[in-house]
């Protein structure tokens, strides 16, 4: 394994070296969006100078290299994530959208009254309000795997939730709130047993460790192109090829048909049954460059800088009188979520922003999380592979400095 | 005196902190002046919810005057809720319902006002100057 030089790293990525508020930015909310290097940037502006036309339409020149482009970015993927076919690999908005798309189509059809859905107590909003939604109008029933104090799921719960009446499975692999890292190749195996597939949310774990679809032998698995170094708007589906042919289209639109009559559509061949109207043709293509960057790296070589430096995180945090970490799983991954007795999260974010430090403060979209915590919100430092030690230590100091004045 | 004399007169109190930090510290200190809402009035109907922190605000007539009393679950928000409190505060539901708050943008708090702010102090606006307008035109 490399070391990776951090210092050319952030060289590769503009936005860091900008000052904000007087101080020089230190951004430490990579779970909500990454910034993105300059390859990146460089091959957005290059697809509106150089390419910009519709793709998988036209018979002109500038349409079949767009479209090319686009397809090199699902191999991409492909490859990134091991997926058997590329057109398994759906181009979707984002994690959000892969999911809702999951939940309608396999909730229209394999889900009925009486059945269950298990989802766990550690998910983004994102993965429990679409199962509420087929849930809702299936008359099925929303199972949730409990987690314990440490934020670590309950196997021996899930296992029992597991039944015949359950339909499906869908767990994050890490948790954006907590940053668990959960078995989910157990979560995976003890499902399949009964025959029942799994959706694994990725949003927070493909940019930080290596990910095998065939090893996993997981279902769908959900990510998001912004949180990987790549730009907004474009996130991913895969899907197994047999699920991905037996559940219905999503939207219908251009692109996803075969023929139309006004008698009868029949549907495109994956993966452009669902992939429906005009997409966002200048993400799909750059996230290609996200990849590279990614693999230049090494997704190894990153993990283990990312693994040492929330080791780091944790212990000099700690320091910090009154401060209780939220999420003490012995896996875990680029994620410390805190709180400081006495002090509302809010109170340290606004103080940290005004020290240049940018973390997230709040529920981070996953209430449930914070109603069995029983508090308002954490503060959220979250690493990406451009984060220092001297980061770090700026955190600390500034949480100090803002704890004093609160307190 | 008036609600832009009030205006005026913070706007100097803030021109002595350069550094945010310090700024940010007087806030929290005028945050511990807030007139603070009785304890049984911290009903559901008057929070105002923000993202994240709560903000408890209630409206009082006395005689022709409207005073608000409140408070807030994070401190900073409180020093921000009384700030509001103390140039609203006092005066007739007419005035605070045409009051122009120029002094937020003065003392370089404006970011708050955006609607996607966490700390609820556009809706808090909002709400005082409803409540001066439904009392304005009832005394009307």
């Amino acid at each position: 394994m490399d070391t990776l030089d951090i210092k050319a790293i952030r060289e590769d990525f503009p936005i860091l070296k900008r000052e904000v508020n007087g101080k020089p930015l230190v951004y430490l909310d990579n779970g909500a969006t990454t910034q993105k290097p300059k390859a990146v940037i460089d091959a957005i502006v290059n697809y509106y100078t150089d390419m910009n036309s519709n793709v998988h339409r036209g018979v002109h020149y500038l349409s079949q290299i767009s479209t090319d482009a686009f397809e090199v970015t699902r191999r991409k993927v492909q490859e990134f994530i091991h997926a058997k076919h590329d057109y398994e690999v759906i181009i979707t908005k984002g994690t959000t959208d892969s999911i809702n798309l999951v939940a309608t189509c396999y909730g229209q059809k394999y889900i009925s009254e009486g059945d269950e859905v298990i989802i766990s107590a550690m998910e983004h909003h994102s993965n429990i309000v679409p199962w509420q939604m087929i849930c809702e109008v299936k008359g099925a029933i929303l199972k949730v795997i409990p987690m314990t104090e440490s934020g670590e799921l309950d196997m021996e719960a899930y296992k029992s939730l597991l039944s015949s009446r359950t339909k499906i499975v869908a767990v994050n692999y890490v948790s954006n709130a907590l940053g668990t890292i959960n078995p989910v190749k157990e979560i995976i195996d003890l499902a399949h047993a009964l025959d029942v597939p799994v959706l694994i949310d990725a949003a927070q774990a493909v940019q930080h460790l290596k990910i095998d679809v065939q090893e996993l032998d997981v279902d769908f698995l959900a990510f998001s192109g912004h949180k990987m170094y790549g730009p907004t708007g474009v996130g991913v589906l895969y899907g197994k090829e047999e699920w991905l042919n037996n559940i219905p289209p999503y939207q219908g639109g251009g692109d996803m048909i075969k023929d139309v009559t006004f008698e009868k559509t029949t549907y495109n061949e994956l993966p452009f049954k669902f992939e429906a109207g005009t997409p966002n043709i200048e993400a799909g293509i750059t996230l290609n460059a996200a990849i590279d960057y990614i693999n230049s790296l090494g997704i190894d070589n990153i993990k283990k800088y990312e693994d040492d430096l929330l080791n780091y995180a944790t212990e000099r945090l700690l320091e910090v009188d009154g401060l209780r970490i939220i999420g003490t799983a012995k896996e875990k991954s680029s994620v410390i979520s805190f709180i400081v007795e006495g002090t509302h999260p809010y109170d340290i974010g606004v103080l940290l922003d005004k020290l240049g430090i940018a973390v997230r403060t709040g529920h981070h979209c996953a209430q449930p999380v914070m109603e069995q915590f029983q508090i308002p919100g954490t503060v959220r430092a979250s690493l990406a592979v451009y984060n220092t030690k001297e980061e770090i230590d700026a955190l600390v100091a500034g949480v100090k400095r803002a704890v004093m004045m609160l307190v | 005196m008036t609600i832009n004399e009030i205006q005026d007169e913070l706007i100097e109190d803030f021109s002595f902190y350069q550094d945010w930090m310090e700024k940010y510290e007087f806030i929290i200190q005028l945050g511990k002046e807030l007139p603070l809402i009785d304890e049984s009035n911290k009903q559901d109907q008057y929070i105002i919810k923000g993202c994240q922190s709560k903000v408890w605000l209630f409206p009082e007539m006395k005689e022709d005057k409207l005073f608000f009393t409140a408070d807030s679950d994070a401190v900073i928000t409180k020093g921000l809720v009384s700030l509001m409190v103390k140039v609203l505060s006092g005066h007739t539901p007419k005035e605070i319902a045409a009051a122009d708050l120029y002094f937020i943008d003065q003392i370089g708090l404006k970011e708050h006002l955006s609607p996607t702010r966490a700390n609820g102090l556009l809706a808090m606006v909002k709400q005082m100057k409803l409540y001066a307008l439904a009392l304005s035109a009832k005394a009307s």
